[in-house]
């Protein structure tokens, strides 16, 4: 099965990488590049062997720490094959976007592509333990990623991003151990725990601990702190994977271990998990509204945007979490796309991120191709509709309005501002008033930054215009025997 | 009829758009020239479509239907009635107006200005043809966008404030319009306009909708939900049309776009609310209008009045007439307030509810051609004047520019609704059926009229009477090609005044349909 081939392509990739030496960062480009595309076709090939339906695909399954009930099992149901396809879109979109990078080129690369392996590897794994293991090797990287090439107080984010990852494995460890212990199935596999039965007091007071370990990811509200400042301090590529992919882990995780393990928990923490994810939505957008800095708009942005991801697993309905599953690739795209304008086209080229500074640049004149992306992002990203994020929060707020109305009408709100907060760092970064000022080094956009940017477009607007390319999957997979007890117990038709 | 063509009108405006504004920017008079020929090749394919119309159906015509997301209740639904095609047709005609006196404001970025106005005319011609929901929304929204791109590079020195209240207070009522009609598929389970209607009379919605939101708890009923959801979809259209006291984005935005944009702003963007309140609303909500037809009919009136009395105050040419346009729309909102489908008998749909629906509609084709003539009035106003507007600047225009004075003279006339003139008609129906249906209404109503008359004489007054008066090099008359420009329409003008069956044929099917309630 070819997606089993997206991690040993990653895995290998970040060996031959490395090995290639610091010396000649051109090959290690391209040996990063071809390995990301290649883990990109496999998830295609594999999506299609996969094929849409309710079944879940078992790739490989061998024991591995037999004593404990511990395989090496990975699978692969309609959601898992959404969110692997946006990984390896997302891959090859943050390799072109840093394609400028030379210094330890080899490094940057192999803990890039380790961090992918460690991605694929969360989504295809129905084993809680490798679930767990892949999860804290994608984290490992980034902290790196970040200390290493990053701008902006680097150490400091790089230390707030991980102590909170930390913090939040940790709860998902109690977690974890609590809900082995309490199945009596002695066995990881996600399935098997997941219709063992477990007590509903077991699951009172384990779902809060695994979904809140994971939304710290996902940046739910109030534990969201540390997204602004690793996004900002990250290098393009590591905060373009950071918002594309990452944040997408702490979602996947609270969907399939918190809510498909232990639905009885998740119903009834359901309306505080809204309350947080509401809030998320309208303070996130809020504090958007008055940054200075381009990259901490968009930073809190990916908060407010990936509270509707939330919102609609706390909806618990199909429509709310399909529509979830969906914004979790849609903003993956759109988050990735804008964090790679900011980055890379602007901040590379005028060293500066200020947006007082931005707006007597004129930067429509001087870097066109960077203004029409951002212009066509930022359309996306308000939600407008033609492009994924319309059809996916669509979907959550109409998930929204069946189960929680109130936080429907405020997540409406939410909207409103993030077409305000959007529409006012266009205008200021790119929409300026024609001067004479030009940026110092406003060398044309290379190609491979409009490869990357027209591939995470044309994602976006393909998704928009027929949103059935992903949904059937996503219905599909939600219809999968994994998710049984889970649709069993919000009582779905 | 195997041609897909309400399809190819959306597409081939979004088609050439897009290679309009891709083209390479050395040539700029070939962009020119390929835009105009798109517009007048849309307009020849709505002038075609008028042709094949069928007068004696209220049917809708020409539709189409495919599957597209199921599962969300999305599908291609395409169809076009009286309303449409009277909505299309200003969607294909003002456009091409404004593309042709848009030399001086797109100079050096062409491909921009001309790619944009082809794709907000594409906008324009999906909302006025689509049936469902999600099509019909993609539209709306996809015209806001290159409409706010065209205010906020090519307009004045305040563009940007402007462009941004524009976008952002259409965009409120955009998210109310989306959360009423997400409330309205969980209640009716779908999307399609018509099938909505047909839930709205048999008033299922507002069972489904107490059904559906249980947990909102609070004691709500059906019948309250379905009324705050009828905010939520007329506060979309409030905006947008606009209804006071939400016009405040209006006299801005339309001063600081470039006099073509504004052209397209006022004559058909305006009509998008409009149409949504007659296509939308009003079919799905009628016993919401019902109930709250007084206060609407107020805000109707505060529409045509306070509008009309700000536009007396006003120095700057443009302002007066934005000012203008929302008082027109306001006699569009009158007509379509008093509208209570399915209310009373045959009687009343004949004294009543048909004049007043024929009215709007003639109103928003006639307040469209009027408004765009004016604005390009403007437009060559202030080519000869470098940009200045105030009025006190100017005065005794007539005196140099005789042709000049004359047809804008004439639009002004057919603004403020002389016999003989195309905005007559349309007005008079209104207040036909406004009078039988809600007397106090039309009484009150007048005084718009009156106040309409003041501003836009003493307009005239100041810029072509009196001493001549201007600052600059002087106000040179019109050339041929500026004579044939403002004469088409204001010929137009004329043929709509004196022989308005040209259009009431194509709407009065529709409009009976539509009083009936059914």
């Amino acid at each position: 099965m070819a997606l089993t081939w997206t991690i040993w392509i990653s895995m290998l990739g970040a060996v031959g990488v490395y090995l290639a030496g610091p010396g000649n960062p051109a090959r290690c480009r391209w040996i990063a590049l071809m390995a990301s595309v290649a883990g990109c076709v496999a998830t295609v090939v594999g999506t299609f062997q996969v094929g849409v339906n309710s079944e879940l695909v078992t790739l490989v399954r061998v024991p591995w720490v037999k004593p404990l009930g511990i395989d090496f099992h990975l699978a692969a149901d309609g959601v898992s094959v959404v969110l692997v396809l946006l990984t390896g879109l997302a891959a090859v979109a943050g390799i072109l976007f840093s394609w400028n990078i030379s210094v330890r080129a080899n490094e940057f690369f192999a803990l890039y592509l380790l961090l992918i392996t460690g991605v694929y590897g969360v989504f295809l794994s129905f084993d809680l333990f490798q679930f767990f293991a892949f999860y804290e090797l994608a984290i490992v990287p980034k902290y790196f990623l970040i200390a290493i090439w990053g701008s902006t107080r680097r150490e400091y984010g790089a230390m707030k991003l991980a102590l909170y990852s930390f913090i939040g494995s940790a709860l998902v460890l109690v977690g974890v151990l609590a809900i082995y212990l309490a199945s009596g199935t002695s066995s990881f596999d996600l399935v098997r725990l997941a219709n063992s039965g477990l007590p509903p007091g077991v699951q009172t007071w384990a779902f809060p601990l695994v979904f809140v370990g994971f939304a710290i990811l996902a940046g739910l509200w109030p534990f969201h702190t540390w997204a602004p400042t690793g996004h900002v301090a990250a290098p393009t590529a590591a905060s373009m994977l950071l918002a594309g992919v990452v944040m997408k882990l702490g979602a996947y995780g609270a969907l399939r271990v918190g809510m498909m393990v232990m639905p009885h928990g998740a119903a009834l923490w359901a309306p505080v998990v809204a309350t947080l994810a509401t809030v998320g939505i309208v303070s996130a957008a809020l504090v958007a509204l008055v940054q200075q800095d381009f990259k901490f708009v968009i930073g809190y942005s990916s908060v407010s945007h990936m509270g509707f991801v939330l919102l609609g697993l706390a909806s618990a309905n199909p429509r709310g979490v399909s529509g979830a599953v969906l914004q979790m690739f849609s903003h993956g795209v759109i988050a990735g796309l804008l964090f790679g304008v900011v980055g890379r086209m602007v901040y590379d080229r005028t060293h500066t991120r200020e947006l007082t500074l931005l707006e007597g640049l004129g930067l429509a004149r001087a870097l066109p191709f960077a203004a029409v992306t951002f212009t066509l992002a930022a359309v996306a990203s308000m939600g407008l509709p033609g492009f994924s994020g319309f059809v996916a929060e669509m979907q959550v707020l109409t998930g929204a309005w069946q189960a929680f109305p109130v936080a429907a009408l405020a997540a409406g709100v939410g909207v409103v501002l993030a077409v305000a907060f959007t529409l006012r760092v266009l205008q200021k970064a790119f929409l300026g008033p024609p001067t004479t000022v030009t940026p110092e080094d406003a060398t044309p956009i290379t190609l491979p930054e409009k490869c990357g940017a027209l591939l995470l477009l044309g994602t976006s607007l393909v998704v928009g215009l027929y949103p059935k390319i992903l949904l059937d999957w996503i219905d599909g997979g939600l219809g999968s025997p994994a998710f049984a007890t889970m649709r069993k117990a919000f009582g779905w038709p | 009829m195997n041609m897909p063509w309400l399809s190819v009108l959306m597409l081939v405006p979004l088609a050439l758009g897009t290679l309009v504004a891709a083209w390479p920017r050395s040539g700029a008079s070939g962009v020119r020239r390929i835009a105009l020929v798109s517009h007048a090749v849309v307009l020849g394919l709505v002038v075609w479509v008028g042709v094949e119309f069928d007068v004696t159906t209220r049917a809708l015509q020409f539709v189409e239907r495919r599957s597209w997301v199921p599962t969300l209740g999305v599908e291609y639904h395409l169809g076009l009635d009286g309303l449409g095609l009277v909505s299309v047709l200003l969607a294909a005609a003002v456009p091409l107006l404004a593309a042709a006196v848009s030399d001086r404001v797109a100079a050096g970025r062409e491909s921009l200005y001309y790619g944009l106005l082809l794709l907000l005319e594409a906008g324009l011609m999906g909302t006025f043809t689509a049936l469902n929901f999600f099509h019909w929304f993609l539209f709306w929204e996809l015209s806001l966008v290159p409409a706010y791109l065209l205010v906020r590079f090519f307009g004045g020195p305040g563009a940007g404030p402007a462009a941004f209240q524009f976008f952002v207070y259409t965009m409120v009522g955009s998210v109310a319009l989306l959360m009423g009609f997400l409330a309205l598929r969980v209640a009716g389970g779908t999307f399609d306009f018509i099938e909505l209607a047909r839930l709205g009379r048999s008033g299922q919605l507002a069972q489904g909708l107490g059904a559906a939101l249980p947990r909102l708890g609070l004691g709500i009923s059906g019948e309250a939900l379905t009324r705050a959801v009828f905010l939520g979809v007329l506060l979309g259209f409030a905006v947008k049309v606009p209804i006071w006291p939400f016009h405040t984005w209006l006299p801005s935005t339309y001063t600081e776009a470039p006099a073509p944009v504004t052209m397209v702003l006022t004559g058909v963007m305006s009509k998008m609310g409009v149409y949504g309140l007659l296509r939308v609303a009003l079919p799905i909500f009628p016993d919401q209008f019902r109930e709250l037809q007084g206060p609407l009919l107020l805000l109707a009136l505060a529409t045509v009045i306070f509008p009309a009395l700000a536009a007396m105050v006003q120095r700057d040419l443009k302002r007066v007439l934005a000012y203008s346009s929302i008082n027109h729309l306001g006699y569009c909102l009158m007509g379509a307030f008093v509208l209570t489908p399915g209310a009373t008998g045959a009687d009343w749909v004949e004294s009543a509810a048909a004049p007043a629906l024929n009215g709007v509609l003639l109103q928003m084709l006639n307040h469209g051609l009027t408004a765009a003539t004016l604005f390009a009035a403007v437009e060559l106003f202030e080519r000869r004047t470098g940009g200045v507007r105030r009025l006190d600047q100017f005065g005794g225009l007539r005196g140099v520019a005789p042709v000049f004075c004359g047809l804008m003279g004439i639009s002004v006339f057919a603004s403020l609704g002389l016999p003989g003139l195309n905005g007559f008609v349309g007005e008079f129906l209104i207040f036909r059926g406004v009078y039988a249906a809600a007397p106090w209404v039309a009484v009150m109503g007048t005084l718009g009229l009156l106040a309409t008359a003041v501003f836009l004489l003493t307009l005239m007054q100041r810029l072509f009477y009196g001493e001549l008066e201007c600052p600059g090099s002087g106000f040179r008359d019109l050339d041929l090609g500026e004579r044939i420009l403002l004469g088409v329409p204001v010929g137009l003008m004329f043929v709509l005044g004196v022989y308005p069956d040209l259009v009431l044929r194509w709407t009065n099917p529709t409009v009976l349909g539509m009083a009936a309630g059914n």
